[in-house]
């Protein structure tokens, strides 16, 4: 189900072009990540589009807008972190960046999940952020430039900026930590949309046995774009559909 | 009032390591024991190939028992102790489910570092202010019990001295071994070899590690499959050799043991003559006391000082065994910080290894050196790996050579992710007077018990040693090749840690250590305890073998004198 949803976003996902006009966060709630992401996490909007018609999604020839909320981050919130975020691993020349691989994504639904406790400090730094956007520029930190961006991030990050916290530093590199974990890790977590933080470092992708040959061929092992949860055996389901490397018995582990 | 349970032979605290080890001699010879476990089963299924899951999400650690009794952590008394994170894992098979399962012997001076430095430089070589003294036992005396533990669980290494036969594809400066490991070692790798092929150069003998890791079909387990998950994730193939696909389910087998899930011990009971009769422990939201002839203490060392500290009755007002007051002295961590990180000019192929998939250079551990004109004793164990996962490589150091975000960051991740290494250096760690465990005044546990306060930093001993040993690795790294070199600081504070000693020290002597040479309580025969809370030495390698040796011995000798010591 998984592999044949992601199939389906990878062809949308090249189709840049037409999604282009409709702003970054629209854009990129509309790559379908929604559906791969979602549907990993058990989301109700995600099984509600696959339950309503799984053949029609299996032959879909244009975006589907799937029903996605943000889980926790405000709208300007989130706004706000994803031009952050484009500042830490940008889209530039050398492709794409944590706007493509949809860290905020993964920072929304990671903050109603294993890093709850740093929901106050999202709260309290993006305002902080945004404060001293308004104060200093009249504008959101979103709407300024660039490089306007970047040397207010260099701020932050030297500590020089108040209001944070626990300090503009400390936010700054939480941040940019739960970028990278939002660039990189499984998709499963809505982050890595289409493999892309695994692809940029040339990582071949997450095997469940490499061979000497394998090793050998180091960056030239051919990406094998996989979930570790395309693998059956680590799925809820599990027991019902693969009994070869589970529990014996398939009854209490005792 | 807690419900009193049916009596058993032998209650064992954990079922991890150590406990679940000592299981096995027990239940083999006959006696029926209950192993209290505070976490759960997990099975192959648990542990998928996910880092963020292992490393950022810290599943399942982060939600057990351990996490929430955390030990707050000061240098010296004068310091705020503030609470931190703990390492360990509360499951059946306890940490050797998520660790790194790097299984070394000690080296036979670790055992007898006084009198041998003594013997060979002089009183005046001992650093002020440690407490170290000579095991009871030595090396020779724990050898049985280290191969008895190697061919049940099922360790691969390549030996370096059988019967004093000198192989120089292993540990040249190993003790004398009597047999061949059961396994050969775990295979090299491209970036392995590059690292041997320096080290041979500069006239070093490299070669690879001991592992808990099969590397054939090893009593119908599978060969490791090198998919490379193990750093704090447990294995899909069971080729990790866990105490919980090993001695436990053997244990089981015997039907004399039964495996309690989710107990938490909270009291060890004594009667009024100073005998243990059993403990208490909390399973859901009833109390239970499980009466036993024996108790065999098998935490970590942290709750094993502490649920001593915490067991207070008339015969033991300070706590249990510790009228000598030596419960929580002679603690240390293993000074494992301070790695060296370097960077290569090209691809190094390291995706796919395990962090036990090295090669180690020991000219520089222990005394295996002449330290005549060194103003430190001890030494580090050099150990490069093969491990690299996308999310920390993106998190590695930049060398200077950019900022740790932006356009140049990232072109810098996305040429170097697969071309940086950072080495493990265990170094020789000592117990000091101002080092030692107690129960901290105000940060209690969720049951209102107080958790464990640790007072220590590391001495100029530590730090020379890793002055040294930084040195070394930076020779190792540039003769293979490197073009750049960072070298971490050495830390001050001793925090929580995953090699953990001292507590409850082993020794003859009952003023200055909690258990007899057979790890048997000085002031209450019929308490075992087992864990590196009994060592007093580090060794400059990781412990769970030696752990597991020792744990072997006590519960063979409690199945040997049972009426000598049950009474």
């Amino acid at each position: 189900m998984t592999t044949d949803s992601e199939k389906i976003n990878n062809q949308e996902g090249t189709s840049e072009g037409q999604n282009q006009s409709l702003g970054l966060s629209r854009r990129s709630l509309l790559k379908g990540a929604g559906i791969v992401g979602a549907a990993a996490v058990g989301s109700t909007a995600a099984s509600t589009v696959m339950a309503q018609d799984s053949s029609s999604l299996m032959s879909a020839s244009k975006p589907i807008a799937a029903r996605e909320a943000l889980e926790v981050l405000t709208a300007i919130e989130a706004s706000t972190l994803e031009a952050f975020c484009d500042c830490l691993i940008p889209s530039d020349e050398n492709g794409p960046g944590a706007k493509e691989a949809r860290a905020v994504h993964y920072i929304d639904r990671s903050l109603a999940s294993h890093n709850s406790s740093s929901r106050h400090n999202y709260m309290v730094g993006l305002s902080a952020l945004n404060d001293y956007c308004n104060k200093t520029r009249n504008k959101q930190f979103s709407q300024l430039s660039k490089d306007l961006q970047n040397s207010i991030l260099q701020a932050v990050q030297a500590n020089k900026i108040e209001g944070f916290a626990p300090s503009a530093a400390g936010f700054f590199n939480m941040v940019r930590g739960h970028t990278i974990d939002g660039t990189f890790c499984d998709p499963y977590y809505g982050g890595n949309q289409n493999f892309v933080g695994w692809d940029m470092v040339r990582y071949p992708g997450i095997r469940l046995g490499a061979s000497e040959t394998d090793v050998a061929q180091g960056a030239q092992l051919r990406p094998n774009h996989q979930s570790a949860y395309d693998h059956s055996t680590y799925t809820k389901i599990a027991s019902n559909i693969d009994t070869k490397i589970g529990t014996t018995g398939g009854g209490d582990h005792a | 009032m807690p419900k009193t349970l049916a009596k058993t032979d032998v209650v064992i605290v954990g079922m991890g390591a150590a406990g679940g080890v000592a299981a096995l001699p027990l239940t083999n010879s006959g006696l029926k024991v209950i192993g209290l476990e505070a976490g759960g089963w997990l099975s192959p299924r648990d542990f998928a190939p996910d880092e963020l899951r292992n490393s950022s999400r810290n599943w399942p650690q982060s939600m057990q028992k351990a996490a929430t009794e955390a030990p707050t952590v000061r240098a010296t008394a004068e310091d705020q102790a503030n609470q931190g994170g703990h390492p360990m894992m509360n499951a059946v098979g306890g940490t050797t489910m998520h660790y790194w399962a790097q299984s070394w012997r000690l080296n036979p001076w670790d055992f007898n570092v006084v009198s041998a430095t003594k013997e060979r430089y002089g009183d005046h070589r001992l650093p002020a202010g440690t407490t170290v003294e000579d095991w009871p036992i030595t090396y020779d005396d724990l050898e049985p019990y280290y191969e008895k533990v190697e061919v049940t669980v099922g360790i691969s290494g390549q030996a370096g001295n059988v019967q004093g036969e000198i192989n120089k594809e292993g540990n040249i400066f190993e003790g004398e071994r009597k047999s061949e490991y059961p396994m050969a070692a775990l295979r090299s790798s491209p970036f392995t070899d590059m690292m041997s092929a320096a080290a041979k150069k500069l006239d070093w003998n490299p070669f690879q590690g001991p592992a808990a890791i099969t590397t054939e079909l090893y009593d119908g387990r599978a060969p490791c499959q090198y998919h490379g998950f193990c750093n704090k994730g447990g294995c899909h193939v069971q080729a990790k050799s866990s105490t919980a696909v090993t001695s436990i389910p053997k244990a089981i087998d015997t039907g004399n043991l039964e495996v309690v899930t989710f107990a938490r011990v909270t009291n060890i009971v004594t009667d009024n003559n100073g005998k243990v009769t059993g403990v208490d422990y909390i399973k859901g939201n009833e109390t239970f006391f499980q009466p036993a002839d024996a108790v065999l203490l098998a935490s970590y060392a942290y709750e094993n000082v502490r649920l001593l500290q915490l067991s207070k009755s008339r015969a033991f007002p300070n706590g249990l065994a510790n009228n000598a007051g030596q419960v929580g002295r002679h603690y240390l961590t293993h000074h494992q910080g301070s790695p060296v990180m370097a960077l290569f000019p090209k691809d190094l192929h390291n995706w796919y290894g395990l962090p036990a998939q090295g090669v180690a250079i020991d000219e520089w551990a222990d005394d295996n050196f002449d330290h005549s004109d060194l103003d430190f004793i001890g030494g580090a164990n050099l150990w490069v790996h093969t491990d690299r996962k996308p999310m920390s490589a993106a998190k590695m150091t930049t060398f200077g050579e950019v900022r740790s975000w932006g356009s140049d960051w990232k072109a810098f991740i996305m040429k170097n992710a697969d071309r940086t290494n950072y080495a493990y250096i265990q170094k020789t760690t000592l117990p000091y007077e101002n080092n030692y465990l107690d129960l901290d005044p105000v940060v209690k546990d969720p049951l209102g018990l107080p958790v464990t306060r640790i007072t220590a930093r590391y001495g100029d001993n530590e730090k020379r040693i890793t002055a040294f040993s930084q040195e070394k690795m930076e020779q190792w790294y540039l003769e293979a090749g490197a073009i750049k070199i960072v070298k971490s600081p050495p830390g001050n504070a001793m925090g929580a840690s995953t090699h953990a000693y001292g507590g409850t020290r082993m020794g003859d002597n009952s003023e200055t250590n909690v258990v007899d040479r057979w790890g048997f309580a000085h002031e209450a025969p019929n308490l075992g305890i087992l864990g590196a809370s009994v060592m007093g030495t580090s060794g400059a390698r990781n412990p769970t073998l030696t752990v597991q040796a020792l744990s072997w011995r006590t519960a063979e000798y409690l199945a040997n004198n049972w009426r000598s010591i049950v009474g």
